[in-house]
């Protein structure tokens, strides 16, 4: 498996870059490399409250993640995550709020999301159809569309949404809420067992139906794929849409698993630290999960030991992480 | 005997695979000199390090001295009058061809560009070949077998040693290449060395006083003497030929038409393209498309598989009209499409040969919204060992396979399936090995006998003339001649189909 090759190498070649350059910050900062990085694995990945940190931050970068992934996949390139959260968010929790009372937990939890992933996929399907119908290149129309979204989101919130002189929507009934996977306090909720399973529910899409094999061909070749009949404008146009529900589940991770409101904010920097996971994982929705969780660590782990080291190491990091990432790709389509 | 103009011996490997294994070639001075062997010989390979293009491992040059290849690049082989034709002209289209000429070697008077100076120098450099022509056309006016004499006409002003051409004939009608050879002669008997980079031995016959043999990245065989084509493809591939391609049956009078073009236009992306076109091919009937590449039949062969549109006119499968069907409507009818550019239309090159079979062949392995893989598998495993692919590996990523095997991978796909009615072939073995030709074309031919419909459009007219009840010729977008039945088989085919291809009557 050359694609499995490639992915483990360029995971172990990233991880040596992030801890060179950190080990590097960590000297110039006055920390000893040795003791900081120990904390920084102690504080995530040895003990629950740590850990369940870590599986809060990884679990909507699964989500934005895949809503990179996907059309990545499929030739397109999706950096309307952030866009794509926030509607699907401010729409989650309007609509949440709104159910009726005495509505059993599953059922309000099912609707609440649902409504995420179709706000998400609205904007996906938008961005998709301007690319393919009108020509509009994809990222154009996502920067454009994230602009929108959010002075629309501020502007529905402050005129009506908000609650008071907050900027916070009215708090969803329990029955909406999602429930804590009780990690020490962590404040990871069930919605990391539901990343899991959507994670392997797309790498079984790509695998083994019809409508991925569509976007795996049309990805790699999109003229061969044209040319043996596959229906390659309406595929592309499903893969952005499918992203943006990605994305739309990340936002109801926060509403439902976190804040159980919107507020200004929300989730701001998921969408685009997707691209870097997706990178990360080159475009394989199961590698995701990984992907995710190396984020995670670093996210939860900068802020551990922010008392030693500036906690804007993180960010430096996390951008090392981007960089060999996407160096690599661009070799593997040169 | 005098030193040769040019002798080298080169090893070269990429990767694993190894492209130059010890291969010589020596040429000697007012001699053509023919460089035979399949796709995939070595044959560019060693010509792109005597012209430093590429970089050999291990070797040894001489060009009237020892070169060290270590130091050896385009500039060097130049300075000692190296010059290489190249099989896709690299002319500026918008500059006029003295400018052409003069590019990079402006000469300067009064410390401005001379352009007439640039002029003449041009005309004579052609003169000297026996060829005229104006050196004020701009290239991009000019037909490919016009900007390949000029383009020669430059290379040779340059190179007083040795000139190499690199398959110059694939894109020429009969008479340009004949022109052609005029030219190369012409260098040769004034003294220079030619190189001709070819696997046609038809051309080897025609102009060649030497011919050597690769295969494999070896010289197998070289001939200074008489030698006849069949030793040259013996030593080619390696064993006996192939039999000629043979005729499928000629289909009944009232055989049905399968694929109907009816006034079909179809305008390419710069003007052109197919203008008129009317072609009926009946069900077991193998029509040809003869033409100059650029005259229409890459957008009429688009507009037929549903990848262009039609612009006026209409296209019919089975008797069905698909002129606004999509590509699936029309694959479900009964239309295969064994594409131009196998690398762009014909597969997938990053996936694996088992996805590229799925990809033409959805229709039996689907079910529902699933792909079986086990039906997948089953049928890519038949396919291959039925077509003699190699290496016979599902999971093998299909750009890792040979052109030929590429090739003999989509014809495959395409043509080996159930309810297939109408083929539409493009150049179906162009770049592909004798063998795998051999193997194209009886399948073209056991598709037609079957009671398919094929056009078969392709540049080769031995091709046409040995598979085709029927040759049209296309010439600037539409028909410019048909033979058929007993027109065919006579004599002067050639020269009849060779005339309208470039507009003349014959």
């Amino acid at each position: 498996m050359t694609g499995r090759a490639r992915t483990i190498h360029l995971t172990v070649v990233a991880l040596l870059a992030t801890m060179a350059v950190g080990s590097l910050l960590m000297i110039v900062a006055g920390a000893s490399p040795l003791h900081a990085w120990g904390q920084l694995l102690q504080k995530t990945l040895g003990e629950r409250q740590g850990f369940g940190q870590v599986l809060f931050r990884a679990t909507p970068l699964v989500f934005t993640g895949l809503a990179v992934a996907v059309p990545l996949r499929a030739g397109l390139f999706n950096i309307g995550g952030e866009g794509q959260l926030t509607a699907a968010a401010l729409a989650c929790a309007v609509v949440a709020a709104a159910l009726p009372p005495g509505l059993p937990a599953p059922l309000a939890v099912l609707i609440a999301t649902a409504v995420a992933f179709l706000a998400g996929a609205a904007v996906g399907a938008a961005t998709g159809a301007m690319r393919i119908y009108r020509g509009a290149h994809e990222v154009i129309v996502a920067i454009g569309l994230n602009a929108i979204i959010a002075g629309v989101a501020l502007w529905l919130g402050n005129r009506s949404l908000f609650v008071g002189e907050s900027t916070r929507t009215a708090t969803i009934p329990a029955a909406a809420q999602l429930p804590e996977l009780g990690l020490a306090g962590s404040n990871a909720s069930v919605s990391a067992l539901g990343a899991l399973a959507v994670a392997a529910l797309m790498a079984w899409l790509l695998a083994r139906t019809r409508v991925g094999f569509t976007w795996r061909m049309t990805g790699q070749g999109l003229d061969a794929a044209r040319a043996a009949g596959l229906p390659v404008d309406r595929a592309r146009v499903w893969a952005m849409t499918v992203a943006g529900g990605m994305a739309g589940l990340a936002g109801a991770h926060f509403v439902l698993g976190h804040k159980h409101a919107y507020e200004d904010g929300l989730g701001r920097g998921v969408g685009f630290l997707g691209i870097a996971v997706a990178l990360l994982a080159q475009g394989e929705a199961l590698a995701i999960i990984g992907a995710a969780l190396v984020f995670g660590v670093l996210g939860q782990g900068g802020l551990a030991i922010a008392s030693d080291v500036p906690k804007e190491m993180v960010d430096v990091l996390q951008a090392v992480v981007v960089l060999v990432a996407a160096a690599s790709l661009g070799r593997r389509r040169a | 005997m005098t030193a040769p103009a040019m002798r080298v011996r080169a090893s070269r490997r990429f990767g694993d695979c190894v492209a130059l294994a010890d291969a010589a070639l020596e040429v000697a001075a007012g001699t053509v000199h023919a460089l035979c062997g399949e796709n995939g010989a070595g044959k560019s390979t060693l010509m792109r390090v005597v012209y430093g293009l590429e970089r050999a491992d291990r070797g040894e040059l001489e060009l009237g001295e020892r070169i060290d290849l270590a130091r050896h690049g385009v500039a060097q082989a130049q300075a000692r009058g190296v010059g290489m034709v190249h099989q896709h002209g690299m002319l500026v289209p918008t500059l006029t061809l003295a400018d052409n000429a003069a590019l990079g070697h402006e000469p300067v008077r009064g410390g401005r560009y001379d352009r007439a100076a640039a002029a003449r120098a041009l005309v004579a450099a052609a003169a000297r070949l026996g060829q005229r022509l104006d050196p004020d056309a701009l290239a991009g006016d000019l037909t490919v077998g016009e900007q390949q004499r000029a383009e020669l006409a430059m290379v040779a002003a340059r190179a007083t040693r040795l000139l190499i051409l690199d398959e110059p004939t694939a894109l020429l009608a009969p008479r340009e290449v004949d022109a052609l050879f005029a030219m190369v002669r012409a260098f040769a008997d004034g003294g220079g060395a030619v190189v001709l980079v070819t696997h046609k031995l038809d051309e080897v016959m025609a102009v060649a006083d030497e011919v050597t043999v690769l295969r494999a990245g070896r010289t197998v065989a070289s001939w200074s003497a008489e030698v006849t084509a069949a030793e040259i493809a013996r030593a080619m591939i390696g064993g006996e030929p192939p039999p000629p391609a043979t005729r499928a049956p000629t289909p009944a009078a009232d055989a049905a038409i399968a694929l109907a073009i009816e006034g079909v236009a179809a305008p390419g992306p710069r003007g052109g393209g197919a203008v008129d076109v009317t072609l009926r091919v009946a069900a077991g009937e193998v029509v040809g498309v003869a033409g100059v590449e650029g005259n229409g039949q890459r957008e009429l062969a688009l507009a037929v598989a549903g990848l262009a549109p039609v612009a006026r006119g209409a296209v019919a499968v089975g008797g069905v009209d698909v002129t606004r069907a999509t590509v699936a409507a029309r694959r479900a009818l009964g239309l295969a499409h064994v594409p131009e550019d196998r690398h762009l239309h014909g597969l997938v090159q990053g996936a694996s040969v088992a996805d590229n079979v799925a990809l033409g062949r959805l229709a039996e392995v689907g079910r529902g919204p699933l792909i079986d893989r086990a039906a997948v598998a089953t049928l890519t495993t038949q396919l291959l060992a039925a077509h003699d692919v190699r290496p016979a590996d599902p999971a093998a990523r299909a750009g890792a396979l040979s052109g030929g095997n590429q090739q003999k991978l989509v014809v495959a796909r395409e043509l080996d399936r159930p309810g297939l009615r109408a083929v539409l072939a493009v150049h179906p073995t162009r770049g592909v090995d004798l063998a795998a030709s051999a193997r194209i074309h009886a399948r073209l031919r056991d598709v037609a006998a079957a009671g398919a419909a094929v056009l078969l459009i392709a540049a080769d007219l031995d091709e046409l003339l040995a598979l085709c009840h029927r040759v049209v010729v296309m010439h600037r977008g539409a028909l410019a001649g048909e033979l058929a039945g007993a027109a065919l088989a006579a004599p002067d085919a050639r020269a009849r189909l060779g005339a309208w291809m470039v507009g003349a009557t014959p």
